[in-house]
């Protein structure tokens, strides 16, 4: 009798990395999953932002080498991944924040400041691109 | 005493460590978005332009404290995320989380070491 019942029952586990394909995210959940990959991404690249500002306050000479190190592409790519990742996070983290004082936690007003978070991490995002690449 | 915990004051967890993170993620944000402010406004008036003002900025003691006061919070605040980030995906095995966990927090307590140096001996 129990055994028939096991063996009917659906098994739920804790879902896998697969599943999260078939999920479609609304706008909220793209900014949620994202303030969690920029904070792991800045977590992993920790020791890099701290080389780089003991590269700038050591001394002239490795302020120096700091400028011929940034200008790698490769350096200037994570850099600029490290930007977004501080920007998202930042936006995002304000957003949670308002929402703390049960400010816009209905879904309308949560798909509206999700487009805001992205109105405004994305365009500073690309500034400082620009700025890298030397544009300006 | 124990009436207390009758009805909706029942405590339904135990260490209450949640809010004391809930609370402390929040308040190391708001440091850090400070901190932030002041390093745009020294970007702004272009004090980051050369190495001279630069390590300026950093060679004043107040400085010094409000920077390390910042990495302190961003490390309390790093920790909150990662234990959340472990607890969510490594599931599976309770001890092989609780190296990730430890693992995180002594690096996160070497970087401190390393931010204090940073600071201190410019």
């Amino acid at each position: 009798m129990s055994e028939a019942v096991k063996k009917n029952r659906r098994q739920f586990n804790v879902m896998t990395f697969a599943d999260t394909v078939h999920y479609r995210l609304p706008l909220a959940g793209i900014v949620s999953i994202l303030h969690r990959i920029s904070g792991i991404l800045m977590f992993l690249l920790l020791p890099f932002i701290l080389f780089l500002l003991d590269k700038s306050l050591t001394s002239e000479i490795s302020f120096e080498y700091l400028k011929g190190f940034t200008s790698n592409l490769l350096v200037k790519l994570i850099i600029l991944a490290l930007s977004w990742a501080y920007l998202h996070h930042f936006c995002a983290g304000i957003r949670h924040l308002v929402m703390d004082l049960h400010i816009g936690v209905d879904k309308d007003s949560g798909r509206k400041s999700a487009v805001g978070v992205f109105a405004v991490s994305l365009p500073l995002a690309a500034l400082v691109a620009l700025k890298l690449f030397g544009v300006f | 005493m124990a009436n207390n915990n009758i009805g909706p004051k029942r405590l339904v967890v135990g260490a209450h460590y949640g809010l004391r993170d809930w609370l402390a993620q929040r308040v190391t944000a708001i440091v850090m978005a400070l901190y932030t402010i002041i390093l745009l406004l020294a970007f702004l008036t272009g004090n980051m332009s050369s190495y001279e003002t630069w390590a300026g900025m950093f060679s004043q003691q107040w400085f010094k404290i409000v920077t390390f006061v910042t990495f302190l919070s961003l490390f309390y605040h790093v920790w909150v995320g990662m234990r959340d980030v472990w607890m969510d995906y490594v599931t599976k095995s309770v001890g092989l989380r609780l190296v990730f966990q430890v693992a995180t927090l002594l690096w996160l307590i070497g970087c401190a070491g390393w931010a204090a140096q940073i600071i201190w001996r410019a």
